[in-house]
């Protein structure tokens, strides 16, 4: 079986009632292994809600959500938290590093949630670094790098237990126009080694570098085709 | 110009001083600290939000802390009495010392959690940190440089108070100051105090601040 995320008839009501704003409406989608996907829309589709109910980030008001074979919806919270931290990496738009840490102690922090002892911790995190190019970056703060420079700290951060799904929210949408090069050739590299990413962004020419291309307006899916420049 | 008698009481004055201070903020941070965590945890928008444990905890912080302190110190003279054997001296004096402390911890605390971004907190739930996790690991630390800067702040109101609570006995230069200069009009004595009591609040102002400085990575 090579579908990896099922989702089905799936709505996101925020504030129910008078004002409710419909974030997802009957969305559904099949995700394969190892697929390279972008989810496209303009500012307010519901991308980043997709992206909450993709990662386990919160629950949808209806609908199903199969992940590699598991119903997600029936799990604890500790159980979600468990397939988030094994299952998926994540980058953020703002890095979201923590300002006081070192590169190096930023990117132990998934592996110390999963009880990782400090020796492997430190050798995985070294190893993710070095994977972003950042190997000699590794005692440097957040604070004394450049906005690429972290997000590839992010990165290494959401690669550093190798887990086999990537989400990316807007992932280059604070950094210029070289930076973001940088971090698609990362994002293609780590889809080449292997796993499944899924990147969202609002940027026609930043999702030209998926091989499929899902757009989504109002909470609905309105296009999803397969990029056959890639 | 002082005689060594004089002298001899400042000394033991300063130590009083700095023993109330720095015990009353060390046991007060014991109480507050957790009393903070807990406000920011079950705040609405917390990561455990719980009305009721939040309204108790808010309420007795305003409550204690709309208190004048020289009123608490004479309000809590039975209980004072109770735990600590008396009510006047410098022991007696941490006791309204903590008890005014740990709500304005709570309160700083508190702050500095709330302050935290959204966005790393959001992060560490995404890659599966628990509460506990996230406490300890990501708001704590992150809040770091807020929650020494707070303490310093903390500890220079608590050394104001201490001196205040020489006007009911309380022990150190305050108590000092109060007895020489108000009572018998030794003015010298008095003002010795007053300077001893600055030079007092700038070293631990200049050192907290040297600190947090030192512990500050947040920007250049
Ligand atoms: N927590 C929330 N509460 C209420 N409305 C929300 C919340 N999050 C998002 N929305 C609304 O849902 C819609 C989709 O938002 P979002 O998924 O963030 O879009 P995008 O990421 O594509 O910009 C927007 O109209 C937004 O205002
Ligand atoms: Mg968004």
């Amino acid at each position: 079986m090579n579908e990896l995320i099922t989702i089905r008839d799936m709505c996101k009501i925020y504030n129910p009632g008078e004002n409710e704003v419909r974030a997802l409406d009957h969305v559904s989608l099949t995700i394969n292994r190892r697929e390279f996907v972008a989810i496209i829309g303009q500012s307010g589709s519901g991308k980043s809600t997709l992206m909450n109910m993709l990662g386990c980030l919160d629950v949808p008001t209806s609908g199903t959500y199969i992940l590699d074979g598991k119903d997600v919806s029936t799990l604890t919270d500790d159980e979600q938290s468990d397939i988030r931290n094994k299952e998926i990496g994540f980058v953020f738009q703002g890095f979201n590093l923590i300002a006081n840490l070192t590169a190096l102690e930023n990117v132990e922090l998934p592996l110390i949630y999963r009880g990782v002892g400090a020796r492997e911790r430190r050798e995985l995190a070294e190893r993710a670094l070095e994977i972003v190019g950042l190997g000699n970056r590794s005692s440097h703060r957040p604070a004394e790098m450049s906005g690429g420079q972290q997000q590839r700290v992010a990165i290494a951060r959401a690669i550093a237990q190798a887990p086999p799904i990537i989400l990316a929210d807007e992932p280059t949408g604070n950094l210029d126009s070289g930076s973001t090069k940088e971090i698609m050739g990362i994002l293609k590299r780590l889809h080449e080694e292997g796993r499944t990413v899924i990147l969202i962004t609002h940027d026609n020419e930043i999702a030209a570098s998926a091989k499929r291309i899902i757009r989504i307006r109002d909470g609905q899916i309105v296009e999803d085709r397969m990029n056959e420049n890639v | 110009m002082l005689e060594q008698k004089a002298i001899i009481m400042l000394l033991e004055g300063i130590r009083d001083t700095l023993y109330m201070t720095l015990v009353s903020t060390l046991i007060g941070y014991v109480i507050g600290l957790p009393m903070g965590i807990v406000l920011n945890l079950t705040r609405p928008d917390g990561l455990k939000p719980n009305r009721i444990i939040y309204r108790i905890l808010d309420f007795i912080c305003n409550i204690i802390r709309s208190v004048p302190f020289l009123i608490l110190l004479i309000l809590l003279i039975p209980f004072t009495r109770a735990v600590v054997g008396q009510s006047y001296g410098s022991s007696a004096t941490i006791v309204p010392l903590v008890i005014c402390a740990a709500p304005y911890i709570a309160r700083v605390v508190e702050a500095s959690l709330n302050e935290v971004d959204a966005g790393v907190i959001e992060a560490a739930k995404a890659m599966g940190a628990s509460n506990i996790q996230i406490i300890f690991r990501v708001l704590l630390v992150e809040a770091k440089t807020s929650l020494m800067a707070g303490a310093t702040i903390t500890t220079g109101i608590l050394l104001g108070y201490s001196a205040m609570s020489g006007t009911v006995g309380g022990g150190g230069l305050g108590d000092i100051a109060v007895r020489y200069g108000y009572y018998r009009w030794q003015t010298d004595i008095m003002i010795v105090t007053v300077v001893l009591l600055i030079v007092i609040f700038q070293i631990i102002q200049n050192l907290g601040s040297k600190i947090t400085a030192f512990f500050d990575h947040r920007k250049k």
